[in-house]
């Protein structure tokens, strides 16, 4: 199949009459993709507006706490924190496996890493401030993708993603042998971010300010005063604070994500994955840039790993089995690699369904695996494909039909 | 580096133990790794559930024994009546097997198939599948929990989520001494059994009519259409065949091992991939070869390094040859392979 996009044909698309009389029923498939190019079409302002809100609501849903959504079996504040970590970890597999095309099976590792830095450093061998940890966590882990990449970038396709899985194994299997490391039984007592404002001496720190939560036990939203949130306040129950940590990372990753898509570097990654040797005629040096992904996708990595060790507060080898990279990878693929709104979506798919369904106990692995089977099947190109994508689909169909058209016209 | 001089002695003293007892799970491994490469030499797919279809096999033993123990058969754990009693099992394990792999190629992978999906997406849709399989198998008391099972299916039954162990305890006996290691009938049925199979596969391949249909679509799947080779037969006689190697495999890692649990399949596969891999994925001596090496590589490491290291020391192997040999070992070619 021809990756160019016939442009007469989406023109004429967009040429047809839009008022008429209503036709036949529009399917929801249709429907969904509509409504994305409405989207796409607003005004700038416009969109913006939109995503502050979305956002705005993101930040608010843990203390809304919407019935039917929020999870009857688990703490919804916890599930958040999980959903937003995979979505962080989306957004940097995406750029490795959704940009620049290299199949990453051991991305639990660079998460592993990440994590284990900010272990020894705040509690095994050092006793630093969580906040201090981070930019060294996130540094060491990019340093180690930048190792892993630079002797394994240049085997191509499948090979890179059994190395991989191996890469991700050695430093799950390194924690476990390693005595410095904590060995099999793990390192407690990880430091945690620091409240804002630090507690007084002896004390709980009460926050900044403290907010309720709505309780719907009773079908109408009532204000929960009994269960309140101190704004900032990184402790051991509530996880809400955590949830507003990650889900600015979150933010801040997208934006840059945004900027890096539109430069020189994304359009290198996209020329890279779509035909590595036309690339490398052109001028793009591919086998930095695929480095450059590498070290990217390890330094959001790292950023979940550091996350998630800090809101732990216990990191030990059992929390990064190669199960964790293959969900990472569903979470890529599901919701549409290469669309960064695809990553979250896929995140949102795999962090949240299973918790959920917990009710479902021992169904809900199995239930989970059908899911990504019939998702696989139905939707092979994920649930939000990358417009470009979406568009090159949409025209193949178009002519296809057409020639149909011809041949039975003939 | 006292450590390193330990484990050196500690190889060198038990060299042939270490050797042979590798040769014997390398022979496993390959037997499985067979699968992955036959699947990936004509679909250039990853066939990540292949590791269920392996863990099929290995209850499909159990449950086998566990049949032939109701019926009143005495289970003998020598001579030749225990022979006759793995055939039988080896046929139960690599029935099961193919018929999990063809019903793998069926639902998993060949709606994907006909819409020239992207690989990626194969490789989710297996996962999901391998997933499924794995917790059908887990879950098997609960699911088959109404049925008002005999007392001795109850026992295959209970506590699914545990190992399950053979109801026979086999008991290696030695017949020759190798160099100080007592080389036991176990271990010659073992690395005999899966070289009469991958011997008997390669002929196959090699010789028959459907075994170069086989090689035709791997080299060129649109030259082997045009040629009047259903694409499709082809695609599903190779997840048969894997099946049963997968299968086989299973019967001797039984006989070896003992036990199986439902997820036993995952860390086996891994390895069998990393074993194709190793050999050169799609070459199908490449996945004997790469077997052997990494079964014996692996306990050679650790006995340097100590037992916990062992799997590291395989994937670094493995990351040390494809560094130096990209397509591995033997190089890429179920295509290539002579008629």
């Amino acid at each position: 199949m021809s990756n160019e996009i016939p442009n007469v044909e989406v023109n004429a698309d967009r040429l047809a009459p839009v008022s008429g009389p209503p036709s036949a029923p529009v399917s929801l498939r249709t429907r969904l993709s509509g409504f994305g190019d409405k989207i796409a079409g607003l005004p700038k302002p416009v969109k913006i507006v939109l995503m502050l809100l979305a956002a705005l609501l993101a930040y608010a849903l843990p203390l809304i706490n919407p019935p039917f959504i929020s999870t009857p079996d688990t703490d919804f504040g916890g599930v958040l924190f999980i959903v937003s970590i995979y979505a962080l970890v989306a957004l940097g597999l995406n750029i490795v496996v959704g940009y620049a095309g290299l199949l990453d099976l051991g991305y639990v590792g660079f998460y592993a890493i990440g994590a284990y830095v900010v272990a020894v450093l705040t509690s095994q061998h050092g006793s630093w401030p969580w906040l201090a940890t981070v930019p060294v966590a996130v540094a060491v882990t990019m340093l180690s993708g930048v190792l892993l990449g630079a002797p394994t970038l240049r085997v191509r396709g499948d090979y890179l993603a059994i190395v991989t899985l191996g890469f991700g194994e050695i430093i799950r299997l390194t924690a476990v042998n390693n005595d410095w490391l904590g060995a099999a039984a793990g390192i407690p007592k990880v430091g945690k971010p620091s409240s804002i404002p630090p507690a007084p001496e002896g004390q709980v720190s009460q926050g900044l300010f403290q907010i309720p939560h709505l309780n719907w036990d009773t079908g109408v939203p009532l204000i929960d005063t009994a269960r309140n949130t101190k704004f900032l306040v990184f402790g051991v129950i509530d996880i809400v604070p955590y949830y507003w940590l990650a889900l600015t990372a979150v933010i801040l990753i997208l934006i840059a994500d945004v900027l890096i898509k539109d430069s020189r570097v994304g359009r290198a990654w996209e020329a890279t994955r779509e035909d590595e040797d036309a690339a490398e005629l052109m001028g793009v040096p591919t086998f930095k840039f695929k480095l450059l992904a590498f070290a990217m996708g390890a330094f959001v990595g790292g950023l979940a790993g550091s996350l998630f060790a800090g809101r732990q507060g216990f990191v030990s080898p059992q929390s990064f089995p190669i199960l964790l990279s293959i969900l990472f990878l569903a979470a890529v693929v599901v919701g549409g690699q290469g669309n960064r709104w695809g990553a979250l979506v896929g995140a949102v798919i795999v962090g949240y369904l299973p918790e959920r369904f917990r009710g479902f106990e021992e169904w809900r692995v199995a239930l989970f695996g059908l899911a990504l089977m019939v998702l696989a099947i139905y939707r092979p190109q994920g649930i939000l494909p990358p417009r470009t994508r979406a568009r090159a689909l949409k025209a193949a169909k178009t002519q296809e039909a057409l020639e149909e058209a011809g041949v039975s016209n003939a | 580096m006292g450590f390193l001089i330990d484990g050196f002695s500690q190889l060198a003293d038990n060299f042939a133990a270490y050797t042979i007892s590798g040769l014997a799970l390398g022979s496993v491994y390959a037997l499985v790794a067979l699968g992955y490469t036959m699947v990936y030499g004509v679909l250039q797919l990853i066939n990540f559930a292949h590791s269920e279809v392996f863990m099929y096999g290995t209850f499909a033993t159990v449950f086998v024994m566990y049949l032939m123990q109701s019926a009143g058969l005495e289970l003998a754990a020598t001579g030749p009546k225990f022979i006759l009693i793995m055939l039988v099992c080896l046929l139960a394990a690599m029935t099961a097997s193919s018929l999990i792999a063809l019903l793998l190629e069926r639902v998993a992978y060949r709606p994907l198939i006909k819409r020239d999906a992207p690989k990626l997406v194969a490789l989710i849709s297996a996962i999901g599948a391998s997933f499924m399989l794995a917790e059908l198998m887990g879950l098997r008391g609960k699911i088959l929990g109404w049925i008002d099972a005999p007392a001795w299916a109850e026992q295959y039954l209970a506590r699914s989520r545990d190992v399950k162990s053979l109801p026979i305890d086999i008991k290696p006996v030695t017949i020759m001494n190798v160099f100080g290691y007592d080389l036991t009938n176990i271990d010659l049925l073992v690395i005999f059994s899966a070289l009469l199979m991958m011997f008997a596969l390669d002929q196959y391949v090699r010789r028959s009519r459907m075994g170069r249909a086989i090689r035709a679509v791997a080299q060129n799947p649109e030259a082997a259409a045009l040629m009047g080779v259903n694409s499709t037969r082809v695609v599903q006689l190779t997840f048969l065949l894997g099946g049963m190697m997968a299968g086989a495999a299973a019967t001797l890692y039984m006989i070896r091992i003992g036990a199986t649990k439902f997820d036993v399949g995952f860390v086996l596969g891994v390895k069998a991939f990393t074993a194709a891999v190793l050999g050169g994925i799609g070459n199908l001596r490449g996945a004997l070869l790469g077997g052997l090496v990494l079964g014996v590589a692996e306990n050679w490491g650790s006995a340097f390094f100590g037992t916990e290291w062992k799997d590291v020391v395989a994937f670094v192997l493995l990351v040390l040859i494809l560094l130096f040999r990209p397509t591995g070992l033997l190089g890429e070619a179920l295509g290539k392979a002579r008629a």
